[in-house]
């Protein structure tokens, strides 16, 4: 076949340039633009360089929640993902009792953030929520408003409650989709349940736990509602997390110029991270 | 090694089976001898990777009883009968290497490092393995990883038997001649009972040392390539073995044997007597294609019409057509026949085979 040139084909590629613009490139170019300025105000604006940026890096008090979102994302991952297996492990392989399960565990998945904020405050309440009610009577002293380790707890407790069972969903797709042969062949070959588990299940679930761990990272670096709604980031600010910091910073103070550097900031550390997660587990056993 | 016994066991993959024809086996028993060597020889569907997953105990038999050396084990598990088990579709534990793969049913038994060293040598020199030892399985070719399975189930020394299931369906035919040899050798040097599934009759003869021929869930026959060649049980067997299978022909009776046609073919007093004992009409008559003769007309010969030549090489076929039906006779090389040309066909009377309702009618003892 014979090329015909013709360079009004690349009018073709117009809507693709358009939607990926008005989808990705304008949001993230305001940001920059941003992130480089001082507006004082419409057509009042002065050019600042990097000192949004150094500005940022330096302040403690960002510090400080980047540091608490870093302990707070390690905690969540390193609950929500093996009990997501263990879950999924545990769960009946079909019929009626698997869909039970399966409703059951898809419930928490449905219900909007600030509702589930909304419920976990009354749940965790000293004086008329189940929870805070019963610890306190089981001789614990349990108050998520004053004590920041309660307040911890809690909101982690809220995470692990509401996101373990998409771990455990995407954990047993995983596993159904082993076929029955292999648990054949590792009967025949005498492997003990450890061993079932460490060669034959773990291996194949690589693929969703990929997927589990880079969305419960992303979400959990990124989470705002919850914790807002619960202890509006208190006492103190022993629940600020990253997102509070950042929208009390560019709404309440409407300080947008280093709102904006920290929002780049803290893209790219979301970037970095899921890439390194995605790199460790999908390289964990390349032929060496 | 074991000695296995199927006692009237049976079995049916629904909870409340109505007839026979729920049943993947039919009640039968069985003895699978210490050391033997067997194939388990039928058609897809007819109950034989069934009834190798009764013996692993990987299926529970919904009847009857699985003995080794005379002990019920229906309740005991593939781990606790010790039995190995290799499978059609080959199963490789990708992320581990190939050496990993063949170590993991002795770690499993918990053996000393240097012993599982030397047994997987061992295995993957007779297998040809060893330049593929330290590779992943996960990158291996089918054929590669077919034998890896296989080499799983071949590691382990102290097994009660090893079972195959069709295992060198994916590997190329002269590499899969040279694994059957190297099967029945490790089976003559280790004297392990082995039972191997297979639907080619060629498979199933140059491995065992006797086959078993199963059929709609029943073991139709059970003997060595000889006798299931020359005196087949069944028409099954005759038909299933052989190449090409078994003429059978329907016939009636008459004075003095059977006809079909105007051909009439006497029987020996002995098979009259019997025949005679039964009331069914469903008769017939077979004999294998290599036992027909082509002669000079003669008062017991039959007149026939070619209908087709096909020279296989070695051989030919020649398909006549007698009084209606279609004939198989295998000539050698030399023999020139035509198309459309007239053909005289004699049937020695020793090979001639009655069959009543199916089954091989011999003469009374």
């Amino acid at each position: 076949m014979r090329k015909i040139p013709d360079n009004r084909a690349w009018w073709l590629v117009l809507p693709v340039l358009l939607l990926v613009a008005f989808s990705a490139l304008v949001p993230l170019m305001t940001v920059v633009n941003y992130s480089v300025q001082d507006i004082f105000g419409p057509g009042n604006a002065y050019y600042v360089g990097t000192e949004w940026f150094r500005d940022v890096l330096r302040d403690e008090r960002l510090q400080a929640s980047l540091l608490r979102q870093f302990g707070f994302s390690a905690a969540v991952l390193a609950i929500e993902i093996p009990l997501g297996i263990g879950i999924a492990l545990m769960m009946p392989k079909g019929g009626i009792r698997a869909s039970l399960c399966l409703i059951l565990l898809a419930i928490p998945l449905l219900i909007p953030w600030n509702v589930v904020g909304t419920i976990w405050q009354i749940f965790a309440r000293g004086d008329i929520g189940l929870f805070g009610w019963g610890l306190n009577e089981l001789g614990l002293s349990y108050n998520y408003t004053g004590d920041p380790v309660d307040a911890w707890l809690t909101v982690l407790l809220m995470d692990v409650w509401h996101w373990t069972p998409l771990v455990a969903l995407l954990c047993y797709s995983g596993l159904r989709a082993i076929p029955e042969a292999f648990y054949q062949a590792a009967e025949i070959d005498r492997a003990s349940r450890w061993a079932v588990f460490r060669y034959i299940q773990l291996p194949r679930l690589k693929n969703v736990l990929v997927i589990a761990v880079l969305l419960r990272f992303m979400d959990s670096f990124m989470i705002y509602t919850e914790p807002f709604v619960l202890t509006g980031g208190g006492p103190g600010s022993s629940t600020t997390f990253l997102s509070q910091t950042l929208t009390t910073m560019a709404v309440g103070q409407f300080d947008l110029g280093r709102a904006a550097a920290f929002s780049l900031v803290y893209f790219l550390i979301v970037l970095l991270v899921s890439w390194l997660f995605f790199t460790a587990i999908t390289h964990m056993d390349k032929e060496r | 090694m074991a000695e296995i016994t199927l006692k009237a066991m049976a079995h049916s993959y629904e909870k409340h089976p109505a007839g026979p024809e729920d049943y993947a086996i039919r009640q039968l028993d069985h003895v699978w001898e210490r050391g033997g060597a067997y194939a388990l020889l039928g058609p897809s569907g007819c109950g034989k990777s069934t009834m190798l997953n009764i013996i692993s105990g990987l299926l529970a038999p919904s009847e009857g009883q699985v003995l080794f050396d005379g002990k019920p084990v229906n309740h005991l598990s593939p781990r606790e009968r010790n039995i190995a088990q290799v499978f059609q579709f080959p199963v490789v534990y990708d992320s581990m290497t190939v050496f990993d793969n063949l170590a993991f049913p002795l770690r499993n038994s918990g053996l000393p490092k240097a012993k599982i060293r030397e047994r997987v040598n061992e295995v993957a020199d007779v297998l040809e393995l060893e330049p593929l030892l330290r590779r992943k399985a996960r990158n291996l070719t089918a054929d590669e990883k077919q034998k890896v399975s296989m080499g799983r189930g071949l590691v382990r020394e102290d097994v009660s038997a090893i079972l195959f299931d069709e295992p060198l369906t994916v590997i190329d035919p002269q590499l899969k001649w040279k694994l059957r040899r190297k099967l029945k050798q490790i089976h003559e040097q280790f004297d392990i009972t082995m039972v191997y599934v297979t639907h080619d009759q060629l498979e199933a003869s140059t491995f065992a040392d006797r086959i078993a021929v199963m059929y709609e869930g029943r073991i139709v026959q059970f003997g060595t390539p000889t006798e299931l060649f020359e005196n087949p049980n069944h028409t099954f067997v005759g038909f299933f073995i052989g190449s090409p299978g078994m003429n059978l022909m329907d016939v009636t009776r008459c004075e003095g044997g059977v006809q079909f046609g105007g051909s009439r073919f006497p029987l020996p007093e002995g098979l009259l007597k019997r025949l005679a004992e039964t009331g069914s009409d469903n008769l017939r008559l077979g004999i294998r294609p290599e036992f027909i003769e082509l002669t000079e007309p003669a008062p017991d010969s039959h007149p026939a019409t070619v209908e087709d030549v096909e020279d296989l090489g070695t051989y030919q076929i020649l398909t006549a057509q007698l009084e209606g039906q279609s004939l198989k006779v295998r000539l050698s090389e030399d023999t020139r026949v035509e198309r459309g040309q007239e053909v005289h066909l004699h049937f020695p009377a020793r090979w001639l085979k009655l069959y009543v309702d199916e089954y091989l009618v011999g003469e009374a003892p």
